[in-house]
């Protein structure tokens, strides 16, 4: 299949772009990566992001895939006969998978970027213990779902370890920009030596931006954010 | 052996009736449990320790939560009859997207209708709206959003039906007057027997919206 097949729109910052690079790699499928500008999106991104205009959108033979979950699970199954399985076939244990990704998405993402956001220092508190809350529910998920395997996913990543790694970088970030431990040795061990895993996994250190590079982003957003400049 | 599947869940709620018409769609014999929101059960607590909310599945006492999830499980599961989810994988991803964009646009904004007044009110109606109008959109001029066939994205919208009537008369507005075609779309929905048993009726539902605006003090 020629590599203008597929085309990635994304932004290298972004954690959702990386699920959906994370998932070709494991694929080996050749992709086109088309970095967006957030500040001026593209036609190209309008026309086939039309609801949301916003990254990832995943373009297979000219149509469009968006939301980075669902392009996950739509690489898995378009090219289900290359590679392993990206989601768990048990259908309890996709549930499950599915379950924890919303969480994170839901409970996690928001109380990451609140800790960074300058709100004071009782919210910036608060997002903390939240987070590592989830951090500790996501520790007990990660005991179940492993099994004494290396990932979420078994011997091999798969959906819950894309669905989470992707934030690693900004947790790292946000770890050393606000000077707190959120992945602690003690309280999530096994999520602390999980996270060293996926970073060194083949199908993903390649699309992990570099934690001095994100914190640099990091610090101009949260300029842009201050003047208003950026929602 | 014999499957035991019980559902906990709210009469009105648009999220639990997705279930119902899943369940009903597979043939699949289950036990309801109606659970106390205000007051909630142990069980409920122990079957969804992370959200206490309903509905869940409780499948050979493992359970399963998040009803767009509960959902997929069900078609998974239950795979032999009735699929729900399309078959082609590009078709699937537009399923999970538009049921992704009812979860993140419909809830919130259908609430403000009745839930706020004023300008919030005013200004929760049109994007209530404008979300039907898109849907509206997408659906175009097929029968179902799956297209020939009943699916997982009506399954997924048609529950909100039931709570229209409280909508549009503490909003004041009309959803046929404004979008009719997605009131053809709701007739060819309750045609199906799964669905018009699952739905309760409009006017029970406002009464409970009624005491819900008194309990959280709208007006």
């Amino acid at each position: 299949m020629a590599k203008s097949d597929v085309k990635v729109l994304g932004a290298w910052p972004s954690p959702f772009v990386m699920r959906a690079r994370i998932a070709l790699k494991i694929k080996s499928v050749e992709y086109e990566y088309l970095e967006e500008n957030l500040g001026s999106k593209s036609e190209l991104l309008l026309k086939s992001n039309p609801v949301h205009k916003k990254i990832p959108v995943l373009i297979h033979n000219d149509k469009p895939v968006c939301e980075s979950l669902i392009i996950v699970e739509y690489v898995d199954e378009a090219w289900s006969s290359s590679g392993p399985s990206i989601i768990p076939s048990d259908p309890y244990d996709r549930a499950v998978a599915r379950f924890w990704a919303a969480y994170v998405d839901e409970k996690l993402f928001p109380a990451l970027k609140s800790i960074g956001s300058g709100d004071g220092a009782e919210a910036k508190k608060a997002a903390i213990e939240q987070l590592i809350e989830g951090l500790v529910l996501l520790e007990d998920a990660f005991v179940k779902c492993s099994k004494g395997k290396p990932f979420f996913g078994g011997s091999q990543i798969g959906f819950l370890d894309i669905a989470f790694g992707c934030y690693l970088g900004w947790v790292r970030v946000t770890e050393k920009m606000n000077e707190v431990k959120l992945l602690d040795e003690v309280k999530t061990p096994g999520l602390f030596k999980w996270a060293e895993r996926f970073c060194a996994d083949a199908a993903v250190k390649d699309v992990m931006p570099e934690t001095d590079k994100l914190a640099e982003f990091a610090k101009v957003l949260a300029k842009l954010r201050a003047s208003g400049k950026w929602n | 052996m014999a499957d035991e599947v019980i559902l906990l869940d709210f009469w009105a709620s648009m999220f639990g009736i997705r279930v119902r018409i899943a369940l009903a769609e597979k043939g699949v014999k289950y036990e309801y449990k109606e659970q106390d929101l205000f007051n909630k059960s142990p069980l409920l607590l122990r079957m969804n320790p992370v959200h206490k909310k309903i509905p869940v599945l409780i499948h050979n006492g493992k359970s399963v939560c998040e009803s767009s999830i509960i959902v997929q499980y069900i078609d998974e599961v239950w795979k032999d009859k009735a699929p729900l989810l399309p078959y082609d994988p590009y078709q699937r991803a537009q399923a999970r997207f538009w049921v992704d964009f009812i979860d993140k646009k419909m809830y919130d904004t259908s609430r403000k209708t009745w839930a706020t007044k004023g300008e919030e009110q005013e200004a929760a109606k049109k994007e209530f709206i404008e979300v039907l109008k898109t849907l509206g959109g997408e659906l175009g001029d097929k029968p179902f959003f799956g297209g020939d066939n009943f699916g997982y994205v009506d399954l997924c919208l048609i529950p909100y039906y039931c709570w229209f009537y409280s909508y549009e008369t503490f909003g004041k507005f009309s959803v046929e007057a404004e979008c009719p075609k997605f009131i053809a779309w709701v007739t060819r929905c309750l045609q199906r027997e799964t669905v018009a048993k699952a739905l309760p009726d409009e006017k029970k539902v406002f009464e409970f919206v009624s005491v819900l605006r008194e309990k959280i003090r709208v007006e």
